[in-house]
C-alpha cells in the first residue's frame, strides 16, 4: 500500500510526468481516432432514421457527447484543483490549466450543435431550455476560469486562485442547474420535452457512447500534450529541461 | 467579538466619509431601472411583467459596482496583512467586512427598491415581496461577490474580470429573487422562492467567507 | 444500410445544413485545437533552444 502511494507521488513531479505524458498521449489520440471512426460509422450507417426527427437527429451523436464531456471536464478540473490545494503539488495546477481550454471548447460545441439541432426541431436557434441555459452558464464559468488564470502573472498564484474558483464553481453548478430548472418549469412557454420515445434504438445509444468515448480519449490526449508544453514553459530554467533531447538537438 | 465589531464600525465609518461611493451605486440602480420603461414603453401591463426582472438585475449590477473596493483599500495600505496576522481568525474578520459591505451597499438598495417599484405599477403587496426578496438576496450577492473580489485582488483589469467571475454565480439569486416577485404578481405565492433564497444565503454565509479567506491568503503571499 | 447513393448521404434527408454544420464545426475545432497546441509547443521549444544557445555564447 505504502509502496503504491510512493509510486503515484513520483509522477506528481513534472520531471517524471513529462516523459510519461509523452509516451501516453499518442495512444490516447489513436484510441480517439478509432472510437471516433466506429462511432461515426454506427451513427451514420447503422443507426436507423428517426421516425419523428428524420435524419436531423444524427446531431445528437456530437451534441450529447460534447455536453457530457464539458460537464465531466469541469469536474476533473475541480478534482485536480482539490488535489492541488490539499497536497500542494505543482502538477495539478498545470493539469487544470491544460484541461480548461478543451472543456470550454466542448461547452462551445455543445451550444453550437444544440442550436443547429434546435432550429429544425423546435423552430428556433435558441430556446431557454433548462439544459441549454445551464450549459451556457457552464461556458461562462469556463471563460471566467481561463480569464482569471490568464490575468495572474505568477503561475503558482494563478493555479491556486484558479483552484479556488473551480471548487466554488463545482459547488455552484448543481445549484445553478436546479434553479434554472425551477425557473424553466415556472415559465411554461419555452419548455421543450427532450425525452425521446422509449424505443430509442440500441444502436443510437451505442453510437452516442462511442462518440463520448472518442471525445474523452481526445480530451485526455490533448490535455497530456498541452500539459507537456506547460511543463516546458514553466520549468524552463531547470537543468532537466535543458538536458531534454528535443531541446538539445 | 470586539474585533469583529471594530472592523464593522471602521468600514462603516470609512464609507460615511466617502458618501459618493454609496450614492453612486444607488443612483446607478435608480437610473438603470428608469431607463427600461423609456426603452420598452409605458404600458402598465408590460411594466408589471418586466418589473421583477428589471429591478433585480438593476440591484444585482449596482451591488456589483462596489465589490471592487471591498478589499482593495485595505490591501493597499497593508491593513489586510495586519488582519491576517491578528489572533482573530481571518475568516471571521472577512465575514464582518462582508457584513459591513452589505450594510453600505445592499441595505440601501433594499430601501430604495419599493420607490422604484412604484414606477412599474407594482401593488403594495408585491412591493413588500420585492423588499423581502432583496433583503434575503442581497447578502448572498455580497457573500459570493467577496470571493470574486478576493480572487481578483491586485490584478490588472480586475474590475471587468470580477464581473465575469461573479455574474454566472449570481444566477440562482436572480432566479429565486425575481421569481418570488413574479410568483406573487401571478398569485402563486412567493413562499417557496423566498425560503430557497434564504437557504442559499445561509449556506453561502457559512462557506463563502471561508473561500474568500483562502483567496485572500493567496493574494497576500 | 441507410443510404442508396452518396448524394442522398450528403443531403441528410433535407437536414444537410444542420447535420454537416454540427459535425463540420466539431471536426474543425478538433483539428484546429491540436494545431494550436503544436504551435505553442514549437514556440516553447524554440525559445528554450535560443536561450540555451545564448547562454553558451556568454560562457
Amino acid at each position: 500500500m505504502n509502496n503504491r502511494l510512493i509510486n503515484w507521488f513520483k509522477f506528481a513531479s513534472p520531471q517524471s510526468f513529462y516523459p510519461l505524458a509523452g509516451r501516453l498521449w499518442p495512444w490516447f489520440a489513436a484510441l480517439a481516432a478509432i472510437f471516433c471512426l466506429a462511432g461515426l460509422w454506427l451513427g451514420f450507417f447503422v443507426a436507423p432514421t428517426d421516425a419523428q426527427q428524420g435524419e436531423g437527429y444524427r446531431i445528437i451523436f456530437v451534441h450529447v457527447a460534447a455536453s457530457w464531456m464539458s460537464m465531466f471536464i469541469y469536474c476533473v478540473i475541480a478534482f485536480w484543483a482539490a488535489i492541488g490545494i490539499v497536497f500542494n503539488t505543482r502538477l495539478s495546477g498545470m493539469m487544470t490549466s491544460a484541461l480548461a481550454p478543451t472543456g470550454a471548447l466542448f461547452a462551445f460545441l455543445s451550444l453550437w450543435t444544440g442550436a443547429l439541432w434546435g432550429k429544425p426541431m423546435w423552430g428556433a436557434w435558441w430556446v431557454w431550455d433548462a439544459r441549454l441555459t445551464s450549459e451556457l452558464i457552464l461556458f461562462f464559468l469556463y471563460l471566467g476560469f481561463i480569464a482569471l488564470t490568464a490575468a495572474i502573472d505568477d503561475p503558482r498564484r494563478a493555479d491556486r486562485a484558479g483552484a479556488i474558483l473551480a471548487l466554488v464553481g463545482v459547488v455552484n453548478i448543481p445549484v445553478i442547474y436546479f434553479s434554472v430548472k425551477w425557473w424553466n418549469t415556472l415559465h411554461q412557454g419555452a419548455s421543450v420535452s427532450l425525452t425521446r420515445a422509449p424505443s430509442m434504438a440500441q444502436t443510437m445509444l451505442w453510437g452516442m457512447l462511442l462518440m463520448a468515448l472518442a471525445f474523452w480519449m481526445y480530451a485526455i490526449a490533448i490535455a497530456l500534450y498541452r500539459v507537456r508544453v506547460i511543463i516546458l514553459e514553466r520549468e524552463r530554467h531547470t537543468t532537466w529541461v535543458a538536458d531534454l533531447p528535443e531541446i538539445k538537438a | 467579538m470586539s474585533a469583529l465589531w471594530a472592523v464593522i464600525r471602521r468600514d462603516l465609518l470609512l464609507a460615511m466619509r466617502r458618501k459618493s461611493e454609496v450614492l453612486t451605486a444607488l443612483f446607478f440602480f435608480a437610473i438603470v431601472s428608469s431607463l427600461f420603461p423609456l426603452g420598452i414603453g409605458p404600458e402598465p401591463d408590460m411594466l408589471r411583467k418586466i418589473a421583477p426582472g428589471v429591478l433585480w438585475v438593476g440591484a444585482l449590477l449596482a451591488a456589483m459596482l462596489s465589490l471592487n473596493r471591498l478589499f482593495a483599500a485595505d490591501h493597499q495600505d497593508g491593513t489586510l496583512e495586519q488582519m491576517a496576522l491578528s489572533p482573530t481568525p481571518l475568516a471571521l474578520l472577512v465575514s464582518s467586512k462582508v457584513l459591513a459591505h452589505w450594510l453600505v451597499s445592499g441595505l440601501p438598495l433594499v430601501l430604495l427598491a419599493p420607490v422604484l417599484g412604484l414606477q412599474f405599477d407594482l401593488s403594495p403587496r408585491s412591493l413588500a415581496v420585492l423588499m423581502i426578496s432583496l433583503l434575503l438576496g442581497t447578502p448572498l450577492l455580497s457573500l459570493i461577490g467577496a470571493i470574486g473580489a478576493a480572487l481578483t485582488l491586485g490584478i490588472r483589469g480586475g474590475g471587468v474580470l470580477l464581473s465575469l467571475l461573479v455574474l454566472p454565480l449570481y444566477v440562482p439569486a436572480l432566479i429565486f429573487g425575481a421569481g418570488a416577485v413574479e410568483a406573487d404578481i401571478s398569485g402563486l405565492g412567493a413562499g417557496g422562492h423566498l425560503s430557497l433564497l434564504a437557504a442559499l444565503t445561509v449556506l453561502a454565509g457559512f462557506f463563502a467567507p471561508w473561500a474568500a479567506t483562502a483567496a485572500l491568503r493567496i493574494a497576500l503571499e | 444500410m441507410n443510404w442508396n447513393s452518396p448524394a442522398e448521404f450528403f443531403a441528410m434527408g433535407g437536414y444537410a445544413l444542420y447535420v454537416w454544420g454540427s459535425f463540420g464545426v466539431t471536426a474543425l475545432c478538433m483539428i484546429v485545437e491540436p494545431l494550436l497546441a503544436r504551435k505553442r509547443r514549437c514556440d516553447a521549444v524554440n525559445s528554450l533552444r535560443r536561450e540555451i544557445a545564448a547562454n553558451k555564447e556568454d560562457q
